[in-house]
């Protein structure tokens, strides 16, 4: 099944379950069935609670966060990712305030959905990770689609955790192929721990580095961690989670020996430098692990530019897996 | 001016004396921030409070005291907020302009809350008919986007969403003049929202004018724009009333003062010296505690 499959049948399971559940966004009604058919089939069989909206990013989130003040759930699609932006008041300084600054919790259970990412030519406006954007909020937490999470248990755990969530969607990964049960390919095997997806080769035995990535770029991390292995004779270990804020790797316990015997961590994520969600995972790293590390955490992000739309440009701006594979060669021995 | 009864005039010098009790508080030096009073507004919120219903949501702004004061009647809970003292309506995290008790909400952003009304308007239309959510805005408030996002979706879904505009001609330190094309009539024309001028002061009239607006609205939803022309006192926050000094605007207390002077003189007393045991029963409580992000 592929990933945006998985998401529309998510969405399906999650509003015959709950009818307290909403979604609303532009353009997500049937026929059409949103921008990229991660609604589908969702207004035919819920008319009453899959709303069109206007071409209005902050009102939506305004709505949903209003629909959750009274006491339903709301699922947002903002059609692209940057267009968060435009909601950027509402998320921040209401939706994610109200959990707290009235001295007691509310509860917002409020999930806003953001297609993210490029590799697709749409352009400047239409191909960035926002992340960072909204890292560190207090009462906000982000997460990312990944091929290995189920996007059912995300979205209830997103609902039950009572505070908004940003959901951020790599494009590219809603047509390719959630991963069956322990096998990534030939070479490497997946398993969980905690929300954590941990990619390592079947065979075992010791990483000479660790990648830690965002759902949006494990296909790019397995490239790159194939070519390390056919080509350089190097063993790698990948780490993916489903919650990316907040999110301590030298917190959970089942990571710490893996991350303490590996040669080198290099985290990966889309989007330029300056104040990343990566900044953030290192810094924790090299303060919770600072006598085990062996080098310093290496850090790949994509250019220092906006998106090009024309494809040639665009590949020499965001990561490729030549990008990671280069960065883990230049950690190792650069 | 049309005589009150003893309970709304003194609700609203309740109002009146609060605001000038914090005012002088604020020179006393024990009040931390800023805080906007609704000095020369108070007759609004006292006209509207038996229009609307328990059940009813109300979104206060940044010139608040007098919503919530005329929702609870609650001074002490109020004060004790502002001035982050135990028994603080929100624990002391919100201050003068985040509070929320039950389904009273206010917020410091302007415009913002009127996308969240429309949201919680959309979950009364349809699980408790008859039930509409208040949004109280300026006139500066019209500068904001949400404001019209959200008027566009309330009309189209016809929702019971209450838009009551505090239109008092000047948006901090500048006129409306300067900060409006237009008018609110015309704005609200442009979404096919029904509006509604008042320029009375006086609270039977008002509650004459505008009660079967809103009793139309319970039974017929859709959004609707009350916009009262009404006059602040006194400065925006603290110390950036730029108007030149002239003629005082017009102030429902002077009016009612003068056509009432017997009555109005023994709530007015009875008023100041309850905001006065309050005030000097709020400060001597100890400090608010928060038991946190997590609590």
């Amino acid at each position: 099944m592929r990933v945006g499959e998985n998401l529309n049948r998510a969405l399906h399971g999650l509003l015959r379950d709950d009818p307290s559940v909403y979604v609303l966004g532009e353009d997500i009604l049937d026929p059409y069935g949103g921008a990229f058919k991660i609604t589908k089939g969702l207004s035919e069989r819920f008319p009453d609670r899959v709303l069109a909206t206007p071409l209005s990013e902050g009102a939506i989130a305004g709505v949903a966060a209003g629909l959750a003040l009274a006491g339903d759930k709301a699922v947002v699609e903002i059609m692209f990712g940057d267009f968060a932006a435009l909601a950027f008041d509402q998320i921040v300084n209401f939706a994610a305030k109200s959990v707290t600054m009235y001295g007691r919790r509310v509860p917002m259970p409020l999930v806003v959905r953001c297609p993210s990412g490029g590799h697709r030519g749409y352009g400047p406006t239409h191909s960035q990770t926002l992340q960072k954007h909204f890292l560190g909020v207090p009462g906000l937490s982000l997460f990312e689609v990944t091929p290995f999470h189920d996007n059912r248990v995300v979205l209830d755990r997103m609902l039950a955790l009572g505070e908004p969530c940003l959901l951020f969607e790599d494009k590219v990964l809603y047509t390719r192929p959630m991963y069956g049960e322990g096998a990534v390919d030939e070479l490497f095997a997946w398993r969980t721990v905690d929300d954590v997806a941990v990619v390592e080769l079947a065979d075992g035995g010791d990483p000479d580095y660790t990648l830690i990535v965002p759902g949006g770029l494990v296909h790019r991390a397995v490239s790159a961690m194939r070519a390390l292995l056919l080509e350089h004779d190097l063993a790698g270990a990948l780490l993916v989670p489903s919650r990316l804020h907040p999110f301590d790797p030298a917190g959970v316990p089942g990571l710490v020996p893996l991350l303490a015997r590996t040669g080198l961590v290099c985290v990966a994520e889309d989007g330029t430098a300056g104040g990343t969600w990566g900044e953030h995972v290192a810094a924790g790293l090299h303060a919770r692990l600072w006598g085990t590390l062996r080098r310093p955490v290496a850090l790949v992000s994509s250019a220092p530019s906006v998106i090009p739309t024309a494809v040639h440009l665009e590949r020499e701006v965001l990561v490729q897996d030549t990008t990671i594979r280069s960065a883990v060669l230049e950690g190792l021995h650069g | 001016m049309n005589g009150l009864a003893d309970e709304d005039l003194a609700l609203l010098l309740l109002i009146r004396c609060f605001e000038r009790k914090l005012l002088a508080l604020f020179e006393q030096g024990e009040l931390n921030g800023t805080t906007h009073t609704c000095l020369g507004q108070e007759y609004v919120p006292v006209s509207l409070r038996p229009l609307l219903r328990d059940s009813d949501w109300i979104f206060s702004n940044h010139r608040g005291h007098g919503h919530y004061l005329a929702r609870f009647d609650d001074p002490e809970g109020l004060l004790a907020e502002i001035m982050g003292r135990k028994g603080a309506v929100c624990d002391g995290v919100g201050g003068s302009q985040h509070l929320r008790r039950g389904r009273y909400l206010s917020t410091g952003v302007q415009g913002q809350s009127m996308p969240v009304a429309a949201g919680v308007a959309l979950h009364l239309r349809r699980h408790e008919p008859g039930t509409l959510a208040c949004a109280y805005i300026g006139d500066g408030t019209w500068g904001e986007g949400a404001v019209y996002e959200a008027l566009n979706m309330a009309a189209l879904w016809r929702l019971p969403l209450l838009v009551v505009v505090e239109h008092n001609g000047i948006a901090q330190s500048t006129p409306t003049s300067a900060q409006m094309a237009g008018t609110v009539a015309g704005r609200a024309a442009a979404f096919g929202v029904r509006h509604h001028a008042l320029d009375a002061l006086d609270v039977t009239a008002v509650r004459h004018e505008v009660a079967p607006l809103i009793e139309e609205m319970r039974t017929d939803p859709g959004p609707l724009v009350l916009e009262f022309r009404t006059h602040r006192l006194g400065p925006h926050s603290k110390g950036d009333d730029v108007r030149p000094p002239g003629a005082p605007p017009a102030d429902w207390y002077a009016a009612y003062r003068a056509a009432h002077p017997a009555q109005s003189a023994r709530i007015e007393a009875a008023a100041r010296d309850r905001v006065e045991r309050v005030a000097a029963e709020v400060t001597a409580r100890p400090l608010a505690s928060w038991g946190g992000a997590c609590a």
